[in-house]
């Protein structure tokens, strides 16, 4: 019920109505391209590529004969799944490295905050880079090493939210009737930082994308035949001063795409928590 | 779109201010642009095109040199008499000449560098050009003798050739880093995955060079290549990368595009000996299934020639063999049923960087999948190549173009990296080798693409065309590449 009422509350919220509209049609966009795209993507029509917008075509087609808007919605596919996956691991290391942190204090929060630091202190597009450069070019690799920085950006708004809970009066009865620091943490904590993390994963999906981009667009991410949005980028580029086209279409859809999830997750925030004034955010995308 | 193509002219305005004004700094230096970085820098000692395309006539010379038109010229050998019975090479070696490193030149060097690339343990990559060599003897230190086994037809275009260049004892060992020739630029540094730099060679006794200085600077990305001219940070690439940016440089001033011809045959690598590629018929089978025209034209935009085996189109003894596998999804589907893959298969495919690998591989996966063959893209560096394809042979397709001119030879070598094994080809190279009449020559070298052709060895795709973009003021480049090389030697300035 509570929730219903959020939600609702949200949506008189107009970046919110914004945020969600567009980042419903992308997501629905790469829910689509999973069972069916308007053409094959894996076809290479050499006599018809460079089309023009057209009624088969509607985006017309890129370098190879692909259509690009079958294109657009796998390269929307993989760039949403990259991030998703890059927020999941951030949050199931981070949030539970959060909450311990707030729960034991003493050494094991300094471990922790520290640890944070460490990863903080490196630019992390250069840290995305070395991963890949490592371990090999791939989808795969671009995940964990966006994945590694959404760590302790989620580690911070669990222990941050967490420890204002910590010295509430119900935790202390709680204390009292004799539950785990592990048990407070799940049943009265978690849930009440619950809407705190959902906005911090929003934002962070749209830092995922945008980070994955980079990454594919400098050859570190998805590879070909695999499309994503940074690559399809990067293949345009080739092409831009005779087909500009090429490179405006992905290009268009990746700064639609952030912004979609960017507004949904400020509405979000403003809604779900007024006293938060700031993003808790970190730029992954360097 | 108004304001986009706008936008593009008042780039290209601003760049070619910035250009205009760095070209004229420079008149007696020269930047040219390269896509692959060599491996090291010993053409006698590595098989990549891109030591000879720095070194080759820069800073090593053999006894003849390649002149641009494929001729054969004087080089540390003045002048030569060939024996009656077409088996003893006599040649005079040019006086006062000496290794950048001040050691002088004679005939020992040249016994030393034969002897060195004839033995055992030899690590040149075209042993074949010392095969018929029984001895070289320095008959005095400005006269060498060299006796081959059986008269040969293209002795002294092979010893003209990068892997025959002469080297010094006191050097070879480290030529790879610190390469030490005869040739009108000395080497001065290298600066790894970025550049070469040659200066002149104040002591060189032949024609002088015009240039001072000349830097060969390694950009594998072809957008980065395109940048680079564009900003005038090169001078000119004699193989530009990027295909589809021709248009913007011929329609440029600040630029000419000087189109020619190379003598790589572009191919798509087998590895014969693994399963089932080991299998002729899934050989034909791909031979059926590929589109020559769409992957020049995807990926050359245009540039390059068909060819149906692995020999140039402009040469005389090509056979045109285009027909034989005529594209054919259904004729493919069933050769690879009849091998016992009638659902197809999956194999690997890996890709080196120049844009006709990687772009051509999109392609070509994209025809195979027609028949089944679901091939997965590994994008690999250079010298990963080298490692995993060329020396472990741990593949199963791979694109690339083999750049040695005459080079149908290479598949007579069971250990080559196609790991093709047929001892009708090897007898008929063998016999090749050591024929010197033309007619003769010539009906091997058309009997051995037959069977080329015939066993589908390889993918084959086309010629590689050379496209040179060049500043307007230059000239003295070559614009065909007979062997491979970038001969700075007469190229100026003319501003």
């Amino acid at each position: 019920m509570a929730e219903q009422s959020t939600f609702v509350r949200a949506l008189h919220h107009p970046s919110f109505r914004l945020g969600l509209l567009g980042s419903a049609l992308f997501v629905l966009l790469a829910l689509i391209s999973l069972v069916w795209t308007p053409h094959p993507t894996d076809i290479v029509d050499i006599p018809n590529r460079f089309a023009n917008v057209n009624a088969n075509n509607w985006l017309g087609t890129d370098y190879l004969g692909r259509d690009q808007l079958s294109l657009l919605m796998v390269g929307i596919a993989s760039s949403l799944k990259v991030a998703l996956l890059a927020v999941a691991i951030g949050a199931l290391i981070g949030v539970p490295l959060g909450l311990m942190a707030a729960a034991q204090r003493g050494w094991l929060e300094a471990v922790i905050l520290r640890f944070n630091d460490f990863i903080f202190a490196f630019p992390a597009i250069i840290s995305a880079i070395i991963i890949t450069t490592l371990f090999g070019p791939s989808a795969i690799n671009a995940m964990v090493a966006i994945g590694i920085f959404n760590i302790p950006v989620f580690a911070r708004v669990a222990r941050g939210g967490a420890l204002s809970l910590w010295t509430l009066e119900y935790v202390d009865a709680a204390k009292l009737s004799g539950l785990s620091n592990a048990q407070i943490s799940l049943r009265h904590i978690m849930p009440n930082v619950a809407s705190l993390l959902i906005v911090q994963a929003t934002i962070q999906l749209s830092l995922g994308v945008l980070a994955e981009a980079g990454l594919s667009y400098i050859g570190l991410g998805t590879q070909p035949p695999d499309t994503s949005l940074g690559l399809m980028l990067k293949e345009a580029q080739s092409f831009f001063f005779g087909f500009p086209m090429q490179a405006i279409i992905p290009g268009m859809a990746i700064v639609l795409f952030v912004i979609s999830f960017n507004l949904l997750g400020d509405g979000l925030r403003d809604t779900l928590d007024p006293k938060l004034t700031k993003a808790g955010g970190v730029d992954v995308a360097g | 779109m108004q304001i986009i193509e706008k936008t593009v002219k008042k780039t290209l305005l601003a760049a070619s201010i910035v250009g205009l004004s760095t070209f004229g700094a420079f008149a007696s230096d020269i930047r040219v642009g390269m896509v692959l970085e060599p491996p090291h820098l010993d053409p006698t000692a590595g098989a990549a095109a891109a030591i000879d395309e720095v070194v080759y006539a820069n800073v090593f010379e053999g006894l003849t040199r390649i002149d641009q038109n494929g001729g054969v010229q004087p080089s540390l050998a003045t002048s030569w008499t060939i024996s009656d019975d077409g088996m003893t090479y006599t040649f005079t070696l040019k006086e006062g000449v000496t290794f950048h490193d001040g050691t002088g030149f004679d005939a020992d060097d040249v016994v030393f560098t034969y002897d060195r690339a004839r033995a055992e343990d030899s690590t040149n990559a075209q042993k074949g050009i010392f095969a018929p060599i029984t001895s070289v003897t320095a008959v005095d230190p400005s006269t060498i003798e060299i006796k081959i086994a059986q008269p040969q037809g293209d002795f002294l275009f092979n010893i003209g050739r990068g892997d025959a260049v002469i080297v010094a004892p006191e050097s070879a060992e480290t030529n790879q880093s610190n390469p030490v020739g005869t040739g009108p630029f000395k080497f001065v540094q290298w600066d790894q995955g970025s550049r070469v730099i040659l200066e002149k060679n104040p002591n060189y006794t032949g024609t002088p060079a015009f240039m001072n200085k000349a830097r060969f600077v390694f950009i594998s990305d072809p957008n980065a290549a395109q940048n680079a001219m564009l900003a005038g940070d090169v001078d000119g690439f004699a193989n530009f990368p990027a295909p589809e940016s021709l248009a913007i440089f011929e329609a440029d001033p600040r630029y000419q595009v000087v189109r020619g011809s190379t003598e790589g045959e572009t191919i798509l690598s087998t590895n014969n000996a693994k399963a089932p590629f080991n299998d002729k018929r899934v050989r034909q089978a791909i031979a059926h299934a590929l589109d020559r025209q769409a992957i020049i034209d995807g990926a050359m935009f245009g540039y390059g020639t068909p060819i149906g085996t692995h020999f140039a189109p402009h040469h005389p003894y090509y056979e045109d063999l285009l027909d034989t596998y005529p594209r054919d999804i259904e004729r493919a589907k069933a050769l690879l049923a009849e091998a016992g893959y009638p659902e197809g298969f999956e194999a690997t495919f890996k890709l080196p960087p120049p844009t006709y690998a990687r772009r051509g591989g999109q392609i070509i996966a994209a025809q195979l999948r027609e028949i089944g063959i679901e091939l997965e893209l590994i994008n690999v560096e250079w010298g990963q190549w080298l490692e995993d394809v060329f020396k472990t042979k741990n593949y199963d397709l791979s694109i690339v173009s083999h750049v040695e001119p005459f080079d149908i030879g290479i598949y007579a070598n069971p250990d080559y990296y196609f790991q093709y094994d047929n001892v009708v080809f090897q007898a008929i190279i063998e016999k090749l080798n050591v024929t010197a009449n033309e007619a003769k020559r010539e009906q091997l070298a058309r009997a051995a693409q037959r069977i080329l052709t015939e066993d589908a060895v390889n993918g084959y795709l086309f010629q590689l065309a050379k496209t040179g973009v060049w500043n307007t003021n230059l000239e003295g480049m070559w614009p065909n590449s007979p062997v491979e090389g970038n001969d700075l030697t007469a190229v100026r300035w003319t501003n």
